[in-house]
């Protein structure tokens, strides 16, 4: 039965790259996917573009590009990824510079577009999450993408495409378009669908699959972490798969890692929603077979939504931060007292949104669910809060470090930033409105 | 016994929302969790930090639990102010969560 190997190169902007270049070069692949692309990184792209601060492609495309690509040419690896952002034209671009540059020629690099709808955002379309409508935040929206299904990729690589760079595309779908377009898969075959969509959540967060976000020693341990190696699938042209990783590699991935990753931000199992299908994981087992190998099994899907979710980003305020450590005999007293000048020093100013945190008590689970059985040895006040401009929250980090010469004793260490944030809400539209348009250059 | 004992979990994040997956490490516990681990007793655990009431899947195929928390829209991802935005260390509270292991269960379990 033919087989079609798929490796996950990165799961988040950031993510490590020596992975990735140990999946080109070990891997055996077909096709090598980077996933690159949170919902709010898209929005921070856009703005970066609109001011001129970058291209608005993914800033690590370069050096990824630089890192995998002799590897992937020799190989024969085809490359995937929404490391376009806000600009996959622009990106596709310097693909083919940066190919040129290795002496790589004759590649063929597709850009995907038409996911960007802000001219459409005029509409009258509410937040999925609020309820409030869409022109509440026109005068402040800054990008508008609509997650945009297999459909273009797929017909990227019908194209001959050796790398096909995406904006904002499902991540799933990213993994589903080479094995559609591999096994000539029904797009209307749901079961089908649902399980490639299946192994392509798995897929998508990359070392979160072989041991990363896992390990906890004594309960869950992970070896050779440091050396974590990133997942592939071996999939059959009827979607059973085989993960696994590079043979060496470190990290482990079996049931257990499986199991977390399945679930990983998902809502209702029976009902993982993508432009592409409804997938079903409710059904889904995950058999160990040893040796960093799991069988997975039992994905379903039923017919694709009618409407595609667009993630509209809009500016938010500032935001003004200010940290001081306290240590030694009495830290909590003298954190605790600082935070209460702070409080009163603070008050003239209306700060509508103001919190306060004793890092290393209850900043991360709350006041109610943080044991507090003996005193911390450090403490650190951490004090944020939100304004409409960058004027109005600069007062949290001025006080913060007036705290040093006009505080409680001991005071150190103190940190402060003020930046700029975008929020996220979703909206749904019809799933006609985006016109994909794929552009084709060689290097 | 806590959770910690019979179960492993991973938190995420979508918008307003948490996930919490809890999965047992040996599938004879899982019933145990079902049990136990209602969407009722997690509300109030988490009361401090979530707003309304806690949606439960349960997925014996996996010997796992999905639990979805809602958080008032002030701790919504990209609006949160907290040093943990997402909400990524909740699933280290919930395995903290002491639940009650009934002999005959425990021994079924053993």
């Amino acid at each position: 039965m033919k087989q079609v190997r798929l490796g996950s190169g990165a799961g988040y902007s950031g993510d490590r790259i020596d992975p990735a270049v140990e999946l080109a070069r070990a891997g055996n692949l077909g096709y090598l996917v980077f996933e690159c692309l949170a919902e709010r990184t898209i929005a921070i792209a856009q703005q970066n573009k609109r001011t001129g601060a970058s291209e608005g492609y993914d800033p690590l495309l370069l050096e990824r590009m630089q890192a995998v690509l002799p590897d992937c040419v020799r190989n024969g690896v085809k490359i995937i990824s929404n490391m376009g952002a806000a600009n996959p034209v622009a990106a596709a671009k310097k693909t083919q510079e940066t190919a040129r540059a290795l002496g790589l020629t004759g590649l063929r690099i597709a850009a995907i577009t038409g996911d960007d709808v802000l001219s459409h955002m005029t509409g009258d379309y509410t937040f999925m999450e609020t309820g409030d409508p869409v022109s509440s935040v026109a005068d402040r929206i800054v990008s508008a993408n609509a997650y945009l299904g297999a459909g273009p990729i797929v017909e990227a690589l019908a194209g001959g495409a050796d790398v096909v760079l995406t904006g904002r595309a499902a991540d799933p779908s990213l993994f589903l378009a080479p094995l559609i377009h591999e096994f000539g898969w029904d797009t209307s075959d749901w079961n089908l669908l649902g399980h490639g969509t299946v192994i392509g959540h798995l897929l998508e967060c990359a070392g979160q699959l072989t041991g990363g976000y896992f390990a906890d020693p004594g309960y869950k341990d992970v070896p050779g972490l440091a050396r974590l190696g990133f997942p592939l699938a071996e999939v059959s042209t009827d979607g059973s798969a085989i993960l696994t990783k590079v043979e060496g590699s470190g990290g482990c991935l079996s049931r257990a890692t499986c199991a977390e990753q399945l679930l990983y931000e998902i809502q209702d199992p029976a009902s993982y929603m993508t432009p592409d299908v409804v997938a079903d994981f409710s059904n889904v087992r995950v058999e160990d077979l040893g040796h960093d190998r799991v069988r997975v099994t039992g994905g379903a899907g039923k017919q694709r939504p009618e409407t595609l979710k667009v993630s509209v980003g809009f500016q938010d305020g500032w935001i003004g931060e200010g940290q001081i450590s306290y240590a030694g005999l009495g830290a909590v007293a003298r954190a605790q007292l600082a935070e209460q000048i702070l409080a009163e020093r603070m008050r003239p100013y209306s700060l509508g949104e103001l919190r306060f945190d004793l890092i290393g008590m209850n900043s991360i689970h709350g006041r109610a669910l943080s044991h507090q059985a003996c005193e911390p040895w450090e403490v650190r006040l951490r004090v944020i809060a939100r304004g409409n401009s960058r004027e109005r929250v600069a007062i949290v980090p001025r006080e913060v470090e007036a705290l040093y010469t006009n505080g409680p004793a001991g005071g150190g260490g103190v940190s402060t930033s003020i930046r700029e944030t975008i929020a996220i809400l979703s909206t749904l539209i019809p799933r006609e409105l985006p016109q994909p348009v794929i552009h084709m250059e060689v290097s | 016994m806590i959770l910690r004992e019979l179960a492993h979990s991973r938190t995420g994040d979508k918008g307003n929302l948490v996930t919490i997956s809890l999965i047992a490490y040996r599938g004879e516990d899982f019933p145990l969790l079902v049990r136990e681990v209602t969407p009722e007793r997690v509300a109030r655990h988490f009361s401090e930090i979530i707003d309304g009431p806690v949606t439960r899947y349960v997925l014996p195929h996996l010997s796992a639990l999905n639990l979805v928390l809602r958080r008032p829209a002030t701790l919504a991802v990209t609006r949160s102010l907290a040093l943990d935005a997402h909400g990524k260390c909740l699933g280290s509270a919930l395995l903290a969560l002491e639940i009650e292991v009934t002999p005959r269960v425990k021994g079924s379990a053993d």
